[in-house]
């Protein structure tokens, strides 16, 4: 592991209330996920998986701790900051896909470059080059709802590539796909871990934690078992 | 790309979209007509008074013209002593009558009005002339459709009638030269303009060297305020009165219409704004895991609240232009119906569709479809990303 990791969390609280109790979701997380990892976060339904993907990408603040990504401490970023720092740093890929229905595929992948103030015909070049790298650079044009379970989610994988995040976190990406899809999906991971991008993903599928070079195991909202560094053959 | 969304999220729903932007328009066309309404009778009464450039009225003292069988006397001298106030340029006398028709089987009666045909602002010539020879008349079409008279026919008339003796006085035989619109009568009325000095003489006494009215010119520019004062201590026995004074008199008799217009102007606009937020607050309310998904993945609070804004105004705005066209339509119509009421003068227009006016209609309209758009977006754009992100999946 290198000496300064990408992304790392320390002693991370997260506590929310439902129907009136409160829920401690994540219960003093401590974690490094050095630039280049695969890392599997694996554990049951309600372990604090998803809420611990979300403290480390931004989206939710701890309630105690704190989240260093590339040296920012994100869990201290105003909102503005920490939506422009997932806008530019990070990249999303969610169990339902969430592409926007009224967009093609090609105007999905180019949402997030546009929020970020690419030039239109530059975004217009990196869309079809990132759908051409998912396999889908014919469909461009096509709908969410003309595109099968696991285009969608090939297509939501170039949505999140679109900035060139130097980090992707995926939740339960397969969790919407057969075996046959979820394997490509798999494989489009494992590619990307290839060429250079950091690869976090809470899954339940043994498949995909299998393709992963290091697996976190929680239960109760604590690391309770990590597995560094498994490499496959 | 965020109108591109807005307009697209909006096609995702047509027929909703197409209900509201229907019901906006209607709405619109409502607020339109209520500002035509609360604007147009005024600008249509200060534009009827003002044709002719005639800027001043002058009448009896304590009357308003025509609004008594008053007269003003001596009214020669009071036209030269009108005229020598320095900013005067035209004085036009008017004396009005009634008048009697005797050649159809049963006398007709008519409103007469005597005026110097030279420069006279009550009617306007269809055809024919005006009547220079103190024998001649012009008629308004309802007075020659009621008698089958034609320009060039003769006419018996008498402008006394005394009802004890059943006789007629001040009958003369006048010849028809011209047909006329009269500006202050409304178009089924009978009616016909003399020279003041036939009515004066067919009047007898009693309207020798008498005028109803005087109206008035000023120059181009001049002070009319200081003109109708002057006018008043020039010749004590009238009163004189200005568009202005007449217009804020005649808003004062129908300040209910524009108490209306106002009411059921504000109530459209809220019909409106409120048909948006709804509108806005449950398309909102479907894509609200989308939304989370867009700010997750780094779209701003902004782009958030501009799109669901811009999808408000867009609703707003197809409204107002189809509103704007219906407004119309529906103004033409009604007005069509008001102007029918017996005794209004012909040129009066209760809805005035003036480009000002529907620019403000629609202005307020989009400031409506703004301020609709503004909670759902709130809603939207403050939605705690990863809790509905949770409740999403939990869902």
């Amino acid at each position: 592991m290198n000496a300064s990791p990408l992304v790392s969390a320390r002693d991370v609280h997260r506590d929310y209330a439902l129907a009136g109790a409160a829920v401690h979701a994540v219960r003093g997380v401590s974690l490094d996920v050095a630039a280049g990892e695969y890392l599997a976060v694996v554990g049951p339904s309600g372990c604090g998986k998803s809420t611990l993907l979300n403290l480390l990408g931004a989206i939710d603040r701890p309630t105690r701790g704190t989240v260093t990504i590339g040296g920012t401490e994100v869990s201290a970023l105003p909102d503005r900051e920490a939506t422009r720092f997932r806008l530019t740093k990070i990249g999303f890929v969610f169990q339902r896909f969430y592409l926007l229905p009224v967009l093609s595929a090609r105007e999905n992948v180019e949402l997030p470059m546009a929020e970020a103030g690419v030039a239109q015909s530059e975004r217009r070049r990196r869309a079809v080059e990132l759908l051409g790298y998912v396999g889908l650079a014919p469909r461009a044009d096509h709908r969410p709802s003309e595109l099968s379970g696991g285009e969608q989610q090939r297509v939501a994988i170039a949505r999140a590539l679109a900035n060139r995040p130097s980090l992707l976190l995926a939740d339960e990406p397969t969790g919407e796909l057969d075996a046959q899809t979820g394997g490509e999906v798999i494989r489009l991971f494992d590619r990307l871990n290839g060429d250079g991008v950091t690869v976090i993903v809470v899954t339940h599928d043994e498949q995909l934690a299998a393709a992963a070079r290091r697996v976190i195991h929680m239960l109760d909202g604590r690391v309770v078992r990590d597995e560094p560094l498994l490499r496959r053959a | 790309m965020r109108l591109q969304l807005a307009l697209l999220s909006l096609r995702r729903h047509r027929s909703r979209t197409l209900l509201a932007a229907l019901g906006v328009a209607v709405s619109g066309a409502m607020l339109l007509d209520m500002v035509m309404l609360a604007t147009g009778m005024r600008e249509s009464f200060a534009s009827l008074l003002g044709r002719n450039r005639f800027t001043i009225r002058v009448s009896p003292r304590g009357t308003l013209p025509f609004d008594s069988e008053a007269t003003i006397t001596n009214a020669a001298d009071a036209a030269t002593a009108i005229a020598r106030v320095s900013t005067v340029t035209t004085v036009a006398p008017v004396l009005g009558a009634t008048l009697h028709v005797l050649d159809a089987g049963e006398p007709v009666t008519a409103f007469a009005l005597g005026v110097d045909p030279r420069v006279q602002g009550d009617y306007e010539l269809l055809g024919g002339r005006h009547p220079t020879d103190p024998n001649e008349l012009v008629a308004s079409d309802a007075l020659l459709a009621r008698l089958s008279a034609r320009l060039g026919d003769t006419l018996d008339v008498a402008v006394g009638f005394d009802p004890q003796l059943g006789t007629f006085a001040g009958r003369r035989r006048l010849l028809i030269v011209g047909r006329a619109r009269f500006l202050f009568l409304s178009a089924g009325d009978r009616a016909a303009a003399l020279q003041l000095s036939t009515v004066q003489a067919m009047g007898g006494v009693g309207r020798r060297d008498r005028v109803s009215l005087f109206m008035v010119r000023t120059a181009p520019g001049a002070d009319v305020e200081a003109a109708q004062a002057a006018i008043e201590r020039a010749v004590p026995r009238v009163t004189a009165l200005s568009i202005a004074g007449a217009v804020a008199e005649a808003e004062n008799r129908l300040s209910y219409f524009r108490q209306l217009a106002f009411i059921l102007g504000a109530v459209s606009l809220i019909v409106g704004f409120l048909l948006v937020t709804t509108m806005m607050t449950v398309s909102v309310n479907e894509r609200i895991g989308e939304i989370a998904v867009m700010r997750a993945i780094g779209v701003s609070r902004l782009h958030v609240v501009h799109q669901i804004v811009l999808e408000g105004v867009a609703i707003s705005l197809a409204g107002a232009a189809v509103g704007l066209v219906l407004g119309i339509g529906t103004a033409r119509y009604l007005n069509s119906i008001l102007r029918s009421f017996p005794g209004l003068p012909d040129a009066i227009d209760f809805f005035l569709f003036q480009p000002d006016s529907a620019l403000r209609a629609i202005g307020l309209l989009v400031m409506s479809g703004i301020a609709a758009g503004i909670y759902p977006a709130w809603r939207a754009a403050s939605l705690p990303v990863a809790a509905t992100l949770r409740e999403e999946a939990v869902g």
